[in-house]
């Protein structure tokens, strides 16, 4: 289902045209409105009346994380505070919280491109959705909401404060249909419902619509399996607007970004220049409808490939890969380098171990040494041969040494420990090497 | 049908239009907003050829219409109906219509009859003044010569600047009344008003224009609802400032 097919469908050339629209008055709003924007353009030497093109968008300075993070709480607001009718806020695990700002149209849009992301997985009005996204300060929660409300579906916003039993005896009573959640907590779900005493026959589940932390396919289809859904990737950011910024539609060949609202660039994360056509490079982002909080060309640190061809589903929008690795978290060890997410991919290909993965770099006599912390699942039961379990480690360091030619300290801690420290998206990566 | 980009455009050294951008799409009612002074007109005259392009591309169904006359921009269907109507005052109600066909008269007389029938359908009183003089009409009346005018030449694309001007707010009511009704038969209508609300309650998209710039596009009902555009244009501090004003004069009521 196209949720509306004006714009979804649109010609590539009509949507060149309002893009270029859209980012000459969002430019001429932010130059007017935001001091951080008004400066670097003035800074730069940024002449607006040259922003002719898509292309010329090039030539515009880059937003990132930390000119955010400078300008907290309010400062990159565009509207004054009376004209805001909701706040949320990135979760700072990793620094300074970024707070953003809605207007009430910015709540119509958003709404309208959370729709598009749920009706493009196939989901209806006659749909029971379940959203099992923190409801706070967390744009998944609101953000999903908003958009199942808008499409008409009957929205359960069971939030993530019920443990997985609960969301499971609520997904079983009240029939639900559709999924919304990470991934992760798709995995707990699927065992909390494996553990209930009496096996429940046919489920009207039938769609997961997955996001805020990155997964892969081998996760997809593991998820799919146990919980008996067809299972859609989305994708979003609290800076740019939370979810909606582009998802899966039924062929799941890539995520198409709602274009009408959002530019994306790919560019080289080192060199800053734009990547080749199709090459996987750093998302950039710019805002063209956002009227609270918008942003010019956002480096979100997050990877992907771009392939503007149009879709056997109708949809024009371009479409990007999955982001299944950051920039900013790329692991550089003995000249290799490797992303945590890969690592944490063999984990969960080993069987037995729990998804929550922490990566140790230490520097031992002079050498660069990989250290892996990983702990059984707490539903696995064949701890009793110390057999096994050297077994798993074997298979886990081979596995390491020819992907990536290093030889990895397979460490096994307790459950609880390693789920603490780890947080919300399962992995963590201590690099105590002197720099 | 109509897109521009990067428009710009202005009276010698003054620059009006500092690179302007926006599309009509067949069969929308687009609306211009903005304040006097803000280049709303100077962008229609350009469109229409009566200002010079200095920069920029207005291409209108495939044509460059930079590079095209102003006379013969009717004839690629784009018509204007001009601020304060422009009617001949001192010609017939009949013969400023047939003006507006001029393109055309000398080698399409039935059809022009045939427009001229629609024009007479759509605004009956002007078949009854049809030899009246058009200066002795009302300026209700003139605005419905000059939009007839207009159709006469049966464009594509319709744009009209300020039809509300100086006309009676019943009068405008019926004004826009016919345009939405334009719009409803399939017309391509661009509107440049200053009265915002009346322009925004009929279009299906608008753009907010200051100072020779675009600084908003976007769905009439969304621009309605943004807080700038009611401040600015819609009058709603005045409003408020009305209400807020209510209390004390309970006070002095209640103190009587």
């Amino acid at each position: 289902m196209i949720y509306n097919r004006e714009y979804e469908t649109m010609t590539r050339s009509d949507l060149a045209q309002l893009q270029i629209e859209r980012l000459q008055t969002t430019l001429n709003r932010v130059y007017r409105h935001v001091a951080f924007y008004h400066e670097t353009f003035d800074r730069e030497g940024v002449d607006l009346e040259k922003v002719r093109s898509l292309d010329d968008l090039q030539r515009l300075p880059f937003t990132t994380k930390e000119d955010l993070r400078r300008s907290y709480p309010y400062g990159m607001f565009a509207v004054p505070l009376r004209d805001i009718v909701r706040l949320h806020a990135s979760s700072g695990t990793t620094g300074q919280p970024i707070v953003v700002g809605y207007t009430r149209n910015d709540l119509q849009h958003w709404s309208e491109v959370v729709a598009r992301t749920l009706s493009a997985a196939g989901v209806t009005e006659h749909d029971v959705v379940q959203i099992a996204f923190q409801y706070s300060l967390f744009t998944g929660g609101l953000g999903f909401h908003y958009g199942a409300e808008r499409l008409g579906a009957a929205v359960i916003p069971a939030s993530s404060h019920t443990n997985a039993t609960e969301q499971i005896l609520i997904m079983r009573d009240y029939k639900t249909s559709v999924l919304v959640t990470m991934p992760s907590h798709a995995l707990a779900l699927a065992a909390a419902r494996a553990a209930l005493p009496q096996q429940p026959g046919d489920w009207p589940l039938k769609i997961g619509i997955f996001g805020a932390e990155p997964w892969s396919e081998e996760l997809r289809r593991h998820i799919e399996e146990r919980l008996h859904l067809t299972a859609y990737d989305s994708y979003g950011l609290t800076e740019i607007i939370g979810p909606g910024i582009s998802g899966e539609c039924v062929h799941r060949n890539g995520l198409h970004v709602n274009e009408d609202h959002f530019i994306v660039e790919v560019i080289n994360p080192l060199t800053l220049a734009p990547a080749a056509a199709g090459a996987a490079g750093e998302l950039v982002f710019t805002t063209i409808t956002k009227e609270g909080f918008p942003l010019v060309r956002y480096r979100t640190g997050d990877v992907a490939a771009l392939n503007p061809a149009p879709c056997a589903c109708g949809r024009t929008l371009a479409r990007m890969s999955r982001v299944a690795r950051r920039t900013d978290d790329l692991i550089s060890i003995r000249g290799r380098k490797l992303f945590p997410t890969q690592l944490q991919e063999m984990v969960r290909a080993s069987g037995g171990l729990a998804p929550q993965v922490r990566v140790v770099l230490s520097r031992v006599a002079e050498e660069d040494a990989l250290e892996i912390q990983v702990a059984f699942a707490e539903d696995f039961g064949g701890l009793d041969e110390v057999r096994q379990v050297e077994q798993i480690r074997q298979a886990l360091t081979q596995r390491i040494e020819q992907a990536f030619g290093l030889t990895p300290r397979i460490v096994f801690l307790e459950y609880s420990t390693l789920h603490q420290s780890c947080g919300a998206k399962n992995l963590r990566v201590v690099d105590n090497r002197p720099s | 049908m109509l897109r521009i980009r990067n428009l710009q455009a202005g009276y010698g050294k003054l620059r009006v239009l500092r690179g302007v951008s926006l599309h009509v799409r067949a069969g929308e009612l687009v609306t211009i907003i903005g304040a006097n002074g803000a280049g709303k007109t100077t962008l229609l005259h350009t469109v229409a050829g009566l200002v010079p392009a200095q920069g920029g591309e207005i291409e209108f169904d495939g044509t460059d219409l930079t590079r095209v006359a102003a006379h013969s921009i009717v004839g690629h269907g784009c018509a204007l109906v001009p601020e304060g109507r422009q009617v001949f005052a001192v010609m017939s109600v009949e013969e400023n219509l047939l003006l507006g066909a001029y393109t055309r008269l000398a080698r399409d007389r039935t059809g022009v009859r045939d427009t001229l029938e629609g024009v007479y359908r759509l605004f009956p009183v002007l078949r009854e003044r049809r030899r009246q003089y058009a200066g002795t009409l009302s300026g209700g009346e003139q605005q419905m010569v000059a939009i007839g005018r207009a159709r006469m030449a049966q464009p594509r694309l319709l744009m009209l600047d300020e039809p509300s001007m100086g006309l009676a707010p019943l009068v405008v009511k019926d004004i826009f009344k016919t345009l939405a009704g334009l719009h409803a038969a399939g017309v391509t209508i661009l509107l440049v008003e200053q009265n915002a609300r009346a322009a925004l309650a009929i279009a299906d998209r608008g753009y907010v224009m200051e100072t020779g710039a675009i600084l908003m596009e976007g769905a009439a009902r969304d621009l309605l609802n943004n807080n700038d555009v009611q401040r600015a244009y819609l009058g709603k501090d005045y409003q408020s400032i009305g209400e807020r004003t209510l209390p004390g004069a309970e006070t002095q009521r209640q103190t009587r």
